[in-house]
């Protein structure tokens, strides 16, 4: 009876209190919250530093009206003055060349996926072929088009040909994301209208096409802000002229990461600096603002599940 | 193919798969007369009934065979999708052929891009006076055209190696953050930002990485050589040279930090809350129940971003071609990753001016038909990891497919 009774005081307190951790146990714990945290702010001042750096240095060109009206025509390096209109047209052509091009067979090949061959072979290599070309490197692409548009047809580096090394580009992401939208659309409304004796494709076109409407929008914004910032192609496809040339099958064309990289060897002198990080907060800027503008429509457009 | 007629009702004694099907072929069967003979209103309204009442016989037939209605978006998973493939209208055949041939126009690019590569590569490849896999050699142009892409391919291998290295922990931390560490208020602005670093231009991480950001790395540099000098790949740095192997390294790890975090966070937050909390229940701390139920769910995904990350870092040319700097053509070649030197694509794009030959752009189209498949592989590696082993994939997948082979089973 009292043995027991003595050993009782050893049990309550330390051994069966359970609410508390022991220290090795409570100090990686602490540990591993930290270490978590700073991670997270690890990732964030790569961000912020870049974005207050191009900011800083870049915003003032951008509140001249000489930026977006003007080119750079006859202004050399060491001088002021000039504006990156014809970079800013030349960058909004070719992408708008490519999603003309990209956007209807990133449909068309979502609608395969999702409404004709589901489950089957074919649409299974299709699938691992998308993933492969998410995955090809735009240099890659840029040298393929360089192969055939070049090498092969013999025509010239024109703003064209960069368009076609942006559709491999493209055409992935919003393949990607128009077909998890498909997915998203209730089965119901597809069989309601089969029940209606609505034929399939009319079906797709007017039913599950625009359901999904909001997510394919979404999805070609994205890669249209992916397309913009590529300069790879822009380097091997066509030459960066200071001239306005808005014809992408004739004569080299500016556009805004060929107009950075075209001073950025001449950084030392100020009118160039300023240049290169104006054109810089331009193109963050036209990024940026298709990002937002995709979560947007996102947010809004979102197909409403049970 | 029970009722092949589809007009009769079929006989529904007890839910099988078998009847699931049957009944499927019905529907099917009875729309495809709709939609052929344009049937006057009472047979639709017969076959909408219909239909109505073979959802609420499949919904039990689910039940009694003990497959579980997972996800109750697509009740029937087995029979209850019309295929209406076969119709032969001619808008479905028209609609339906373009759907196909995108696909397969996204399977034929991508046999293209290796295709046409191969072929304006073989030429050249055939005129290479040096080992082209092993020499470190680069002079295309010329009569006697030497070119090997070995210290191409040492410079690509190692950067992108170095940055995944530096990218992942930080990525996991990161998605981990976002997922289970985070306010729920801020776990959504924080998952945004991140992806805000996808959203800067490659050239624009190039022109800051080679202007603020390698000069603060200096002293990492010197710091870390100073302790490992003695191995060849840590060798100390010539002079103070800041375009280095090792700063693109980190400006890569930046640019793919968002990629692997992205796909690791939705992993991480598919992690069945049954396993979380069974973990809090036996008493661990939230650590235990990261590293226990977490992250073990989650591996297999965050291996395949990590891949997905390498084959970016791989491919990325402008912020390489900007950080780092070309050794001179008579200096010895440089293991550290300390000193200068090219990747596949910053080369490539550094000499896009000198594309004037056949065999020179050969050589620099060989390269990048190298680049090309090392990518391939290394996506592909992603892909298959991702299909055979997605935990957050594998439950679903699996009723799926257990569903499916039921019916066939019962069709056959």
């Amino acid at each position: 009876m009292t043995a027991i009774a003595e050993n009782k005081p050893a049990y309550d307190g330390k051994v069966l209190d359970l609410s508390g951790k022991s220290g090795a146990r409570a100090f990686r714990n602490t540990l591993a919250t930290v270490l978590i945290v700073l991670a997270f702010v690890l990732a964030m001042i790569p961000l912020v530093w870049i974005l207050f750096t191009v900011v800083s240095k870049g915003y003032h060109l951008l509140l001249t009206a000489d930026w977006w009206s003007q080119s750079q025509r006859g202004i050399t390096v060491r001088r002021a003055g000039g504006g990156a209109y014809h970079a800013i047209m030349g960058t909004l052509i070719m992408s708008l060349i490519t999603a003309v091009i990209a956007v209807p067979i990133a449909i068309l090949g979502a609608v395969f996926l999702v409404e004709y061959g589901k489950g089957t072979r074919i649409a299974k290599v299709v699938s691992f072929m998308i993933d492969i070309l998410t995955g090809v490197p735009s240099i890659v692409a840029a040298l393929f088009i360089y192969a055939v548009w070049i090498t092969i047809f013999g025509f010239n580096r024109v703003g064209f040909a960069v368009s076609l090394a942006l559709v491999l580009l493209m055409l992935p992401v919003v393949l990607r994301s128009t077909e998890e939208m498909l997915k998203l659309v209730p089965d119901e409304l597809r069989e309601a209208s089969y029940a209606l004796g609505v034929p399939k494709w009319k079906t797709i076109l007017k039913v599950v096409v625009p359901t999904a409407f909001g997510g394919i929008v979404t999805g070609v914004m994205l890669g249209l802000a992916r397309v913009m910032g590529e300069t790879a192609p822009l380097l091997i496809l066509v030459g960066y002229s200071k001239n306005i040339n808005l014809n992408p099958f004739n004569g080299f064309m500016g556009a805004l990461p060929t107009m950075i990289n075209q001073d950025r060897t001449e950084l030392a002198l100020p009118n160039a600096a300023d240049r290169v990080w104006a054109a810089a907060l331009t193109l963050i800027l036209l990024v940026l603002a298709l990002n937002l503008l995709a979560r947007l429509i996102a947010r809004y457009s979102a197909i409403k599940s049970k | 193919m029970s009722s092949p007629d589809g007009t009769a009702p079929p006989d529904r004694p007890d839910g099988t798969a078998a009847d699931q099907v049957a009944a499927a072929d019905a529907v099917e069967a009875k729309i495809e007369d709709l939609v052929h003979e344009d049937a006057g209103p009472a047979p639709r309204f017969g076959g909408l009934a219909e239909e109505h009442a073979e959802q609420e016989q499949a919904e039990q037939a689910d039940k009694t065979a003990g497959v579980p209605a997972a996800d109750g978006t697509e009740p029937p998973a087995t029979g209850g999708k019309l295929e209406l493939g076969a119709v032969g209208h001619l808008g479905d055949r028209l609609f339906g052929g373009l759907a196909r041939g995108s696909g397969g126009l996204v399977v034929l690019i991508v046999a293209f891009v290796g295709i046409f590569l191969l072929a304006l590569a073989i030429p050249a490849l055939a005129d290479d006076k040096s080992s082209f896999l092993f020499s470190r050699i680069w002079e295309p142009g010329g009569d006697n055209p030497r070119f090997g892409i070995a210290a191409l391919f040492y410079t690509t291998v190692v950067s992108s190696i170095i940055a995944m290295i530096i990218a992942v922990p930080i990525a996991i931390g990161v998605a981990l953050f976002i997922t289970y560490y985070a306010p729920k208020k801020l776990a959504a602005p924080v998952a945004h930002a991140v992806d805000l670093l996808a959203a800067v231009p490659s050239i624009v991480y190039g022109l800051w990485g080679a202007l603020f950001f390698a000069p603060i790395l200096l002293p990492v540099i010197n710091g870390l050589s100073d302790a490992l000098g003695w191995i060849p790949v840590f060798a100390k740095p010539v002079g103070d040279n800041v375009g280095v192997v090792f700063t693109a390294s980190v400006v890569l790890a930046i640019m793919i930090l968002p990629v692997v975090t992205a796909i690791s966070r939705e992993i991480f937050a598919q992690t069945p809350i049954a396993h979380r909390e069974g973990a809090l229940a036996l008493g661990a701390t939230k650590w235990e129940m990261v590293r226990m139920a977490v992250l073990p769910y989650g591996r297999s995904g965050v291996v395949s971003a990590s891949m997905l990350g390498l084959g970016r870092a791989l491919g990325e040319t402008v912020a390489v071609l900007i950080i780092l700097s070309v050794p001179n053509g008579n200096d010895p070649w440089n293991s550290s990753i300390f000193a200068g030197g090219e990747t596949f694509a910053s080369k490539i794009a550094n000499n896009a001016a000198e594309f004037d030959s056949p065999e020179k752009t050969g050589a620099y189209i060989a390269a990048g038909l190298v680049l090309f498949v090392v990518t391939f592989l290394v996506n592909s590696a992603a892909r298959i990891i991702v299909d055979r082993s997605a935990p957050g994939k594998k439950r679903p997948r699996r009723n799926r497919r257990a569903g499916s082979t039921a019916a066939e089973g019962a069709e056959s």
